[in-house]
């Protein structure tokens, strides 16, 4: 299968925040994908208005996953880390690769423990198909359809540049 | 024959004691503990892990302060809680530890978090424990406590992360601490070269060599260039016997003043697990001087326990 390129999908998803930006926006990441898009759009976005105006925060969200009971706490969970006022926030979220969506559930629900935003947008650099509730992201860089039993990975090198591997799904 | 704190597949399934336990899961329960820290400073201070689970304190031994910290531990991790104090109630009465703790796992707590006077008795519960019940223990005797350990050791690698380039020093009553045997091997567990204990010899165990630790009897010596100085408290109620001259006595030989504390590395930083005798073991300007992180300590200690609880509570 052909896979699309990250660093496009990066540059499409973040022209589509960029014109969702308000003067509330917030963007916070989710571990590990997840934040390094979210950097990249930053610096990217930063280009045109005054550094620091954005607050940012990271989320990891295994403090939340209802699959706890079933696989126990993650190996490594990273530290949250929202050091702004989350009330009255406009957020995007961002993640890698949207699959089931329980994900994302657990982030909101993590979010939510911070103060109430204004509204939460979810932006994805991939929609993988496969979801499992009534979640559905508002920003997409591509949709690829995969099964079960693939496991698609995105990675990031020395430099910072983006990869994309498919590799069979190890349980 | 089988770690009893680890299960088949060398998963924690209790915390007994830190001896023997490897590095990895020890990092694991640090690096756990790490994204518990920031759930205090949240508007909810809570997380919904261990929600519809009941965790037990049963604390055969007073103490104010482990209870609490366990107490909120497990609070923030949304579970609920039930304390008993033991010594107050069915053991005066005749009952027998294993009857007591019966009682509870008939009431579906799942899991424990217990204290207990006598070295071995956590050991004891935790055999009899059903598969599906974790034990923590808080506290027994001189042997273990190894969240009091782990804490320690989550602080001194916030305020000193290179932790295989520190000279450590603990300083007083090693003979009746159960923190200072938890403390060592948490440390050379984690890869730290050189402990130090610092104590008179009467408060000192027989077996003090095979801990891997080096021996000091005299402050200066000991507390010479090292980056972290844990104080230990002077277990009074632990001491039979006259080990010690006076409290006075004691405090002007191995008391932690500015002058002493000045033979250690300028930016050493100075612990102390609780409660404190002031002007016994340590002076106050030293407690509350600004290279003590007593108080860190305390916040830290309910960060760990959240990690030492969000671990064992999870999984199938």
């Amino acid at each position: 299968m052909q896979l699309p390129n990250p660093e496009a999908l990066l540059a499409e998803i973040t022209a589509k925040i960029q014109a969702q930006l308000q003067p509330n926006t917030a963007l916070v990441g989710i571990h590990s994908g997840g934040v390094w898009l979210m950097n990249r759009i930053l610096d990217n976005i930063q280009q045109n208005i005054p550094h620091g105006t954005i607050p940012i925060g990271t989320l990891d969200a295994a403090l939340y996953r209802d699959d706890y009971a079933e696989r126990g706490l993650k190996n490594e969970p990273k530290p949250s880390n929202i050091a702004f006022d989350v009330r009255g926030k406009h957020i995007i979220l961002i993640d890698d690769i949207f699959y089931t969506g329980r994900t994302a559930r657990a982030a909101m629900n993590e979010l939510f423990d911070y103060g109430r935003p204004t509204s939460i947008t979810l932006a994805v650099l991939i929609n993988r198909g496969g979801v499992e509730l009534p979640i559905f992201p508002n920003i997409i860089g591509a949709e690829i359809l995969l099964t079960p039993k693939q496991n698609l990975q995105l990675s990031q090198d020395s430099k910072g540049k983006l990869h994309l591997t498919l590799e069979a799904y190890h349980a | 024959m089988r770690n009893l704190q680890l299960d088949a597949d060398g998963k924690l399934k209790h915390l007994l004691t830190i001896e023997g336990l490897p590095k990895k899961i020890l990092t694991q329960i640090l690096d756990s503990a790490e994204t518990f820290v920031g759930v205090a400073e949240r508007d909810i201070k809570k997380v919904p892990l261990l929600r519809g689970k009941t965790v037990c304190n049963i604390f055969f031994e007073n103490s104010t302060r482990t209870r609490t910290t366990f107490e909120i531990a497990a609070k923030r991790l949304s579970a609920d809680v039930i304390n008993l104090n033991v010594g107050t109630s069915s053991q005066s009465k005749g009952e027998t530890i294993l009857d007591t703790v019966d009682n509870l796992i008939a009431m579906h707590a799942d899991m424990f978090v217990v204290r207990h006077s006598q070295s071995g008795a956590v050991h004891f519960i935790a055999q009899h424990m059903p598969e599906n019940i974790s034990i923590i223990n808080a506290g027994d005797g001189r042997h273990a406590h190894p969240t009091q350990g782990l804490l320690d050791v989550f602080t001194v690698r916030r305020y000193k992360p290179d932790m295989h380039n520190l000279r450590v020093a603990l300083v007083g009553d090693v003979l009746h601490s159960r923190v200072a045997r938890s403390e060592i091997h948490a440390l050379t567990t984690l890869g730290v070269p050189e402990v130090r204990v610092i104590a008179p010899k009467t408060l000192l165990p027989a077996d003090v060599g095979k801990l891997g630790v080096q021996v000091f009897h005299d402050m200066k010596a000991g507390l010479k260039d090292v980056d972290v100085v844990m104080m230990l408290r002077l277990q009074n109620e632990r001491m039979t016997g006259a080990l010690l001259p006076s409290a006075q006595e004691y405090f002007k030989t191995f008391g932690l003043t500015q002058e002493k504390l000045s033979y250690a590395k300028p930016d050493a930083i100075v612990m102390h697990p609780g409660p404190m005798n002031r002007g016994v073991e340590i002076d106050s300007s030293v407690a509350d001087g600004s290279q003590s992180v007593i108080l860190p300590q305390v916040t830290y200690g309910i960060a760990v326990r959240m990690a030492v609880m969000a671990i064992l509570g999870g999984g199938a």
